[in-house]
C-alpha cells in the first residue's frame, strides 16, 4: 500500500480511560470521562503525521452510556471533520460489540454521523447515519477492498450510488489516495497497517 | 413542634405526600414520626431524606425522626444505608442498626452523588450485583445488565449536570404480589437541586412565554430533549433511558417542582402529568422495571 501515505494509530480505549482518567475506572460512564478519554485521543493524534488512521479500540470497555459515547465518537469524529480540524484523521472503531452498538449508534444519528466498525473479528460494517445508496456502494468497495476511478461506473452502474460513493470519501468512510488516485475500504487498510 | 405522621407505606405512590408536606409554610422544628412505616421502598427512602435535607436548610434544625417500630423495617432500612446517609440530616434518638453482619439482598444502597466518580462506583456496584436479580426476577437477558447500568448512570449523571445540588439513588427488587404479581426493581434517584425549570429558564422560558412552568420544563426535557447546553449532543440521556424502560414495559415518571410527568405503561394507571403539587426543589425519579410477563 504504497498509496496510503496515513499514519497507523493504534487507541486502546480500555488502557486510556485507566490512565489517564482513573486507574480504578473501568466502564466508559459520565460525560467527564468521556472529555477526558477524548481528550487523550487527541493528544495521541497529535503525536502522529499530517495525516493518519486510527484504530480505536472498545474490546476492554464493557460499559459505554450515551454521554460517553457522544464524546468518545461522535464528538472526536466532528472534530476532525470540520474544516479547521488540526490533522487530517480517518477513524475506525474496533470491538463494538452489541454492548456499545446501541449508544455509539444514537450519538452518531443525532449528529449525522457515521464510522466504519468492527463488529466481530474481520467483520465490518458501517454505523450510524447513512442512506441506503451509502450502505450499497460501502458494501461494494469493501468487497472490492479498493476500486480504481475507471471501474466505479461498472461496480457502481446506479448514479445514486455512485454520487453516495463519492459522499462516503467526503465523509472520511472511504480513503482516496493523493498518490493514485485510488479509493481504499478502510478496512483494509486497518488489515495492512495494523493488523 | 410541626409533626409529619408518616403512613404506614412510603413508596412510589405515596412519597408525594411527604415531599408535598415537606415544604409547608412552618418555621418551627419538624418531628417526622415513622412509627407506623410498615413497608417503605427506595422512592420513600430517598423522599424521606430530601425532606429532611429540606426540612432542615429552612428551618436551622435538624428534624427529628421518630423511628420505626417494626423491627423488620428498622433491618432494612439499616441495610440499604439510610441510617448513614441520614446522619447530618435527622436527629434519631434510637440506636440505628448497621447495614453488615450477613449477605445483603440489596441491589444499591442509598448512595449519594456528588461527583464524577460517584456515578462509576454505582456503576461498578450493579455490575457485580444486577445481573442475577435481572436474570432471576425480572427474566432479563444476561445483555440487560449492561443497559441496566446505562440507566443507572444516565439517570445518576442528571444530578452532577443539571441540579447543582445533593442527590441520592437507590434500587431493589420486589416481588408485587398484589399490584402486580411480579417481580419488578424500583429504582429512585433524587436531589433538591435546582429542578428542571431551574436548569432550563435562562435558554427556554423566555419562548414559552407565559406558559413556563414546571410542566412545560418537564415536557421540554423529558419529549423533547431539552437541555440547558447549547450542544446537539446534549440532551439524550432521559430520551434513551425513555426507550430502554419503553422496552422493558417499564414505567418512569419525574416530579420536578410543582410537576410530575410520566411514561405510563398499561399495568399502570397513573396518569401522565400531575400538576399542581407542592412546589418541592430539584428533581425525583422513579423507575419501575416488572418482569417480563408470559412465555
Amino acid at each position: 500500500m504504497t498509496d496510503v501515505p496515513l499514519d497507523p494509530v493504534a487507541i486502546d480505549v480500555g488502557g486510556l480511560l485507566q490512565s489517564h482518567v482513573a486507574s480504578l475506572y473501568s466502564h466508559l460512564v459520565t460525560r467527564q470521562t468521556g472529555r477526558a478519554v477524548r481528550l487523550a485521543i487527541e493528544s495521541q493524534l497529535g503525536e502522529a503525521g499530517s495525516a493518519s488512521l486510527s484504530l480505536v479500540d472498545l474490546s476492554e470497555v464493557s460499559v459505554l452510556d450515551f454521554s460517553c459515547a457522544d464524546e468518545v465518537a461522535a464528538k472526536l469524529l466532528l472534530r476532525y471533520l470540520d474544516p479547521g480540524r488540526p490533522r487530517d484523521a480517518f477513524f475506525v472503531f474496533r470491538g463494538v460489540t452489541e454492548a456499545h452498538r446501541d449508544p455509539v449508534e444514537v450519538v452518531l444519528m443525532r449528529q449525522h454521523l457515521a464510522v466504519v466498525a468492527e463488529t466481530a473479528p474481520a467483520h465490518y460494517e458501517l454505523l450510524g447515519d447513512r442512506t441506503e445508496a451509502e450502505e450499497r456502494a460501502w458494501r461494494q468497495l469493501e468487497a472490492y477492498g479498493l476500486l480504481v476511478p475507471a471501474d466505479i461506473p461498472d461496480v457502481l452502474p446506479d448514479p445514486d450510488d455512485r454520487a453516495a460513493f463519492a459522499g462516503l470519501i467526503e465523509r472520511r468512510l472511504a480513503f482516496r489516495s493523493p498518490i493514485s488516485g485510488r479509493i481504499h475500504a478502510l478496512s483494509r487498510i486497518v488489515a495492512h497497517l495494523l493488523p | 413542634m410541626h409533626v409529619i405522621a408518616l403512613p404506614g407505606t412510603l413508596d412510589y405512590q405515596s412519597a408525594d405526600v411527604l415531599l408535598d408536606r415537606a415544604v409547608e409554610p412552618v418555621a418551627e422544628r419538624t418531628l417526622i414520626d415513622a412509627r407506623h412505616l410498615r413497608w417503605v421502598d427506595p422512592v420513600g427512602m430517598l423522599a424521606l431524606l430530601c425532606a429532611g435535607t429540606v426540612l432542615r436548610d429552612r428551618t436551622g434544625a435538624l428534624p427529628h425522626l421518630e423511628g420505626p417500630e417494626s423491627q423488620d423495617v428498622m433491618g432494612y432500612l439499616g441495610r440499604m444505608g439510610f441510617f448513614q446517609e441520614a446522619r447530618g440530616v435527622f436527629e434519631y434518638d434510637g440506636r440505628a442498626p448497621r447495614g453488615g453482619g450477613r449477605p445483603s439482598d440489596v441491589l444499591l444502597e442509598i448512595t449519594s452523588i456528588t461527583r464524577n466518580a460517584d456515578v462509576h462506583e454505582v456503576v461498578d456496584r450493579v455490575q457485580q450485583r444486577a445481573g442475577v436479580i435481572l436474570s432471576s426476577k425480572l427474566r432479563y437477558p444476561a445483555s440487560a445488565v449492561v443497559q441496566f447500568s446505562v440507566i443507572l448512570s444516565e439517570v445518576c449523571q442528571n444530578i452532577i449536570e443539571h441540579a447543582e445540588g445533593p442527590g441520592w439513588v437507590a434500587a431493589q427488587a420486589y416481588h408485587w404480589s398484589k399490584r402486580l404479581g411480579r417481580h419488578v426493581v424500583v429504582i429512585s434517584v433524587m436531589d433538591i437541586g435546582r429542578g428542571f425549570r431551574g436548569s432550563l429558564s435562562d435558554e427556554h422560558a423566555a419562548r414559552y412565554g407565559d406558559r413556563w412552568s414546571d410542566a412545560t420544563a418537564l415536557e421540554a426535557a423529558f419529549l423533547h430533549g431539552l437541555t440547558r447546553f447549547p450542544d446537539s449532543g446534549r440532551g439524550q440521556g432521559i430520551q434513551q433511558i425513555r426507550r430502554q424502560v419503553r422496552r422493558w414495559s417499564g414505567s418512569i415518571s419525574v416530579r420536578s417542582g410543582s410537576a410530575r410527568i410520566g411514561q405510563v405503561p398499561e399495568w399502570d394507571d397513573s396518569p401522565p402529568m400531575v400538576e399542581g403539587l407542592a412546589p418541592f426543589p430539584g428533581a425525583q425519579i422513579s423507575i419501575i422495571l416488572p418482569e417480563r410477563a408470559g412465555e
